[in-house]
């Protein structure tokens, strides 16, 4: 990357600030023209090569498509005027790999789709540019989504801004540092089991999984059908609701997307949470070998709702202790299937194995998937194809939605008495790198508060909730039924309020 | 098309019953036909492309013989993160097929990935339906049997791969390539019961569904271009039997015929290694058209295990009542009700109204034609000089007859042929009124067929007319008779055998000054009148 002449006389201080600024309050000064897109762009672009290279929260950084965008509206914004701006006209986006984009590479963090370029936009990637936003790169992510570390990247992993010895947590890891570090102050993520809230937790940022089929899965390279989900990052709940907003809706493409309009967030985000009743959910609170700090700040979000204005009280979600391994049923079964294109014959990789010319369709498949995908990728397509088996599908595939069944109805009895539901996000703060790579089943445990949520197909958000002993950030969970996003935004809103933390906290690390 | 009836007890003329069993004084001879103690026993699985305008899940052309790769999207290729939509129209025409068999049609069906890895096949799935198809439990009557048909359901077409070098064959290729186009095509797979008992039978049944789908108009049901495939489940057991033989599978057979052909062969095939001590084995099998046998496709008859789960990127299918019922409304008029409709108001045999049903596009070609003749008697002809009357029996006489014919030879169909029907119908009726014979008709027919020059064009063209003009014709007969009258003295003097001997004489000359063209039935009048109102 290097800058344009133009850019000279920028300043660092200058930077630092527009790089620091949330995606309301630049998309305000583009509009008003205090600043150009191009600067915003430019200061954001400068941001990553000075850092990222400690980070790498990006597998591709798109600076020259970036910078020509920002031109191109800079120069709408001089012939049509600030009216004609879409909102978030200048915003720099950071778009997690599993989103195709046309032309530009996406590889999924994976060997096996390096050097890919996809012939087409996904939906949420069409809708983030007719909104304005500009998309900086490709954001580092697990191999498919699978993981909660980002460590299985093939493209080696991305570090915690707050700590660079620490994960990120994942899979959408390089989203959540990418707007942690100030790369860019929104991302776009996918949450299967908690791979947007997890790592939005571990980096101190917000981070919305939408209720399963409001935002289009149309272009989202699929690991689990039934539980993926595209949503926001972002530093403050109220630009996490503008991304939200831009990329929502029916999209005739998908064919489990909702097609009821969608009710609008930011109207009602300053509303409050008077006479809200919010349920702790027990299960996913006492859970083993939670961090006490982690337990301390729920209970201060707790008291802090209380403080303004809502009723509090416990809720049991019973079935929602069975979700972990219900999850680890079904979402490895469809990835099973989802991967089974990748066999080297129309795009990505090809190993060609033996001698030229003597490999078959089935040997040059095999040497290509081996060859591949990595450890993780294989070991789950290796358990979701033995629970799909003959003879294992009512044991495995079938109980676990049996067991899906029920968590839809325990939540929905917890809605019954409850608008929301509140939780920790993760049960410990960032852990270091390298701490549960050889561990996958302790590396699971990490998504066991998110991963109901996917299942029951509803919503739930991660806030911010302050820093623990070690000056690493901690995440709350707001959980709300399928299509609450309001009322959860309401509540995140009044807990950003409390915590204060959007307005205080920078990470530390490579700043 | 008629299974034989069961026959009468025959008395083997040769007894070649083992000593030590005890010989029957009859032998039972089956629905097959066959008095070898075995009994047939075939279901059929026959999967239909649907004549949609798109694909199932995508918007690309649903159509045959494209470039290579053309009509292809990302959701069709399986491009990654490509997702599918279900085309509404294959549902409707689903429900077509659920009124036309008499399907159960459930409140939903589900889309279910069929998982198994093949390079033509862009997502190594199918997306087809399993324990939830869209039709359930339905039946066909044919000739008085009735065929029940286990299930109906929707799924998706695979690619093509052709193999290059090697004899093409896939094991010593050189290379293979894969065409997606067909990838994605809608197809109907419909699946009889084990109720079939003889290859007549078999026949039968897949020649009434043929006609069947092409009445409801869903598929342009084409055996030779794959669009309806045939798969056969064969099997034998002991006459008396009610348990199972174990089965085979036959694929790529390429029309009904074939269908029986290859069903004979597996029956004979079975038998003889049963008989020999040894076991049939489950397995696919490739019927070969050129040398008429079966053969083992090779493949490692592992019993495949398609992990078969619920399409998660599809929802249920939920056919309103509004929409099922609009579709019974618009139901077409069906192959058994077509035939007893043409027998009574053409005046043709079952026979023939069969074969037309047995053709695609046969009795559509015959009614237009029969429409046209209509017109053509309406208009007096007015429209065509000399092309006059005839029956609808004589039109599906020539359908049957030298059209059929001509399409079995050059694997045309009625719709391509250069013979329109309105063409047929001026045939008939110049045969009809006399302007040309019969056998004229055949050759015009034959190069109308050819280069599709109008019949009467080709009469014209050909000064094929016959003269049926009575004073041109009479002028010719007084010319011979004025210079012959030494034969028609002697005509008249002579007993019946000289009569008859000389009149022949008197018609050869006529015909030999006509060059062939007048009208016989003429000339006999104009010269009994001459004869005999001159003497
Ligand atoms: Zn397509």
């Amino acid at each position: 990357m290097s800058s344009s002449d133009s850019d000279h006389d920028r300043d660092h201080d200058r930077d630092r600030d527009l790089t620091s600024r949330s995606a309301a309050g630049l998309a305000a000064a583009v509009r008003s023209g205090e600043v150009s897109a191009r600067e915003v762009v430019d200061a954001h672009l400068a941001r990553i090569e000075a850092l990222d290279g400690s980070v790498h929260a990006f597998l591709h950084v798109t600076a020259d498509g970036a910078r020509a965008r920002a031109d191109a509206l800079d120069a709408q914004r001089r012939s049509d005027g600030p009216e004609s701006l879409p909102p978030l006209a200048g915003v720099p986006v950071a778009v997690k790999d599993v989103l195709c984009t046309r032309g530009v590479p996406t590889t999924c963090g994976s060997r096996i789709l390096e050097g890919w370029l996809p012939p087409y936009d996904a939906t949420v990637v069409a809708r983030l540019e007719a909104s304005g936003a500009i998309a900086v790169g490709k954001a580092n992510m697990d191999e498919f989504a699978m993981g909660s570390s980002t460590e299985n990247s093939a493209f080696g992993p991305t570090h915690n801004p707050w700590d660079l010895g620490r994960v990120p947590g994942g899979s959408s890891g390089g989203s959540a540092a990418a707007v942690a570090a100030g790369f860019a102050p929104l991302a776009l993520g996918t949450d299967t089991g908690g791979s947007i809230r997890q790592p939005a937790a571990l980096c101190g940022v917000v981070g919305v999984k939408p209720t399963y089929g409001r935002v289009s899965r149309y272009g989202v390279v699929a690991f689990a059908s039934s539980l993926d989900q595209v949503g926001p990052f972002a530093r403050t709940v109220e630009d996490a609701a503008l991304l939200l907003e831009a990329v929502w809706g029916h999209d005739p493409a998908d064919s489990t997307s909702i097609p009821t309009p969608c009710e609008p967030i930011l109207p009602g985000l300053e509303r409050g949470v008077a006479g809200l009743r919010v349920g702790v959910v027990r299960e996913l609170t006492e859970v083993d070998g939670i961090q006490p700090e982690v337990s301390a700040a729920l209970e201060q979000a707790v008291k802090l709702l209380e403080q303004a204005g809502a009723t509090l009280d416990s809720v049991s979600v019973p079935s929602a202790i069975y979700g972990l391994p219900a999850y680890y049923l079904i979402a490895p079964a469809e990835a099973s299937s989802n991967l089974a294109r990748f066999d080297g014959i129309r795009y990505g990789l090809r190993v060609v194995p033996g001698e030229p010319g003597s490999a078959n369709a089935a040997a040059m498949n095999g040497a290509t998937r081996h060859a591949g995908f990595g450890a993780e990728v294989k070991r789950r397509i290796m358990l979701g194809t033995y629970a799909l088996s003959a003879g294992y599908y009512d044991a495995y595939y079938g109980q676990a939605q049996r067991v899906r069944t029920l968590i839809i109805r325990d939540f929905d009895r917890a809605y019954e008495h409850f608008d929301v539901l509140l939780s920790p996000t993760t049960p410990t703060t960032a852990f270091p790198l390298g701490d549960k790579v050889d561990d996958p089943l302790a590396m699971y445990l990490s998504d066991v508060c998110t991963i109901p949520t996917n299942l029951a197909g509803a919503a739930a958000m991660s806030i911010p909730a302050g820093l623990d002993g070690s000056g690493l950030p901690i995440g709350v969970q707001v959980l709300a039924p399928g299509l609450g996003e309001a009322v959860m935004f309401r509540v995140a809103r009044a807990l950003e309020l409390g915590f204060g933390f959007a307005a205080r906290a920078r990470p530390g690390g490579p700043a | 098309m008629t299974p034989p009836e069961p026959s009468t007890p025959s008395t083997p003329s040769a007894p070649t019953t083992p000593s030590e069993t005890d010989a029957p004084d009859t032998i039972e001879v089956g629905l097959d036909g066959h008095a070898d103690g075995w009994e047939l026993v075939v279901g059929l699985e026959v999967h239909v492309e649907l004549a949609t305008a798109t694909k199932l899940f995508c918007g690309c052309a649903n159509e045959f013989g494209q470039e290579p790769n053309t009509n292809v999207c990302p959701v069709c290729l399986g491009l990654p993160g490509a997702l599918p939509v279900l085309n509404e129209l294959v549902v409707e025409y689903a429900l077509r097929v659920g009124e036309a068999f008499h399907f159960d049609v459930p409140a939903q069906s589900v889309f279910a990935r069929k998982n198994y890895f093949y390079p033509d096949m862009p997502k190594n799935f199918q997306t087809s339906q399993y324990d939830e198809p869209i039709c359930l439990g339905g039946h066909l009557d044919v000739d008085g049997v009735r065929i029940t048909i286990t299930r109906a359901h929707m799924e998706e077409d695979t690619g093509k791969t052709t193999h290059v070098g090697g004899g093409g064959r896939i094991h010593d290729a050189d290379f293979s390539l894969v065409d997606y186009n067909r990838a994605g095509v809608p197809l109907l797979e419909i699946v009889s019961e084990p109720d079939i008992r003889s290859s007549e039978q078999a026949k039968a049944y897949a020649s009434e569904l043929r006609a069947t789908l092409e009445a409801i108009g869903v598929s342009d049901v084409k055996m030779e271009e794959g669009s309806m495939r045939v798969d056969a489940n064969v099997s034998v057991r002991r006459r008396g039997s009610d348990g199972f033989g174990t089965r085979t599978e036959t694929k790529n057979v390429n029309s009904i015929r074939s269908l029986g052909r290859a069903i004979e062969y597996e029956r004979a095939r079975q038998i003889e290694v049963l008989e020999a001590g040894g076991r049939v084995v489950q397995e696919t099998r490739h019927w070969n058209e050129n040398d008429g046998q079966t053969h083992s496709m090779r493949s490692k008859e592992e019993a495949y295990d398609y992990r078969y789960f619920p399409e998660p990127d599809l929802v249920p299918v939920a056919p309103t009542p509004e929409m099922r019922a609009a579709v019974r409304a618009a139901m077409p008029e069906l192959p058994a009700a077509r035939r007893d409709r043409l027998v009574a108001a053409w005046a043709i045999t079952e026979r023939d109204a069969a074969a037309l049903l047995g053709t695609p596009g046969l009795a559509d070609y015959a009614e237009a034609a029969v429409s046209a003749l209509e017109a053509l008697e309406a208009l007096e002809a007015l429209a065509v000089d000399g092309a006059r009357g005839g029956s609808p029996r004589d039109i599906v006489n020539w359908v049957n007859g030298e059209i059929a014919g001509h399409l079995n030879e050059t694997g045309s169909s009625p719709a391509a042929l250069s013979l329109a029907p309105a063409a047929l119908a001026e045939l008939v009726g110049l045969v009809a009124a006399g302007t040309i014979s019969r056998n004229q008709a055949k050759d015009v027919l034959g190069e109308a067929l050819a280069d599709g020059r109008r019949p009467a064009r080709i009469v014209t063209d050909r000064g094929l007319a016959q003269v049926s003009d009575e004073s041109s014709l009479g002028s010719v007969i007084d010319g011979i008779l004025a210079a012959n009258a030494d034969a028609v003295a002697e005509y008249r003097a002579g007993d019946d055998k000289a009569r008859k001997k000389k009149r022949g004489f008197f018609m050869g000359e006529a015909m030999k000054a006509l060059a062939g063209q007048g009208n016989p039935q003429v000339l006999n009048r104009l010269l009994d009148e001459k004869l005999e109102g001159n003497g």
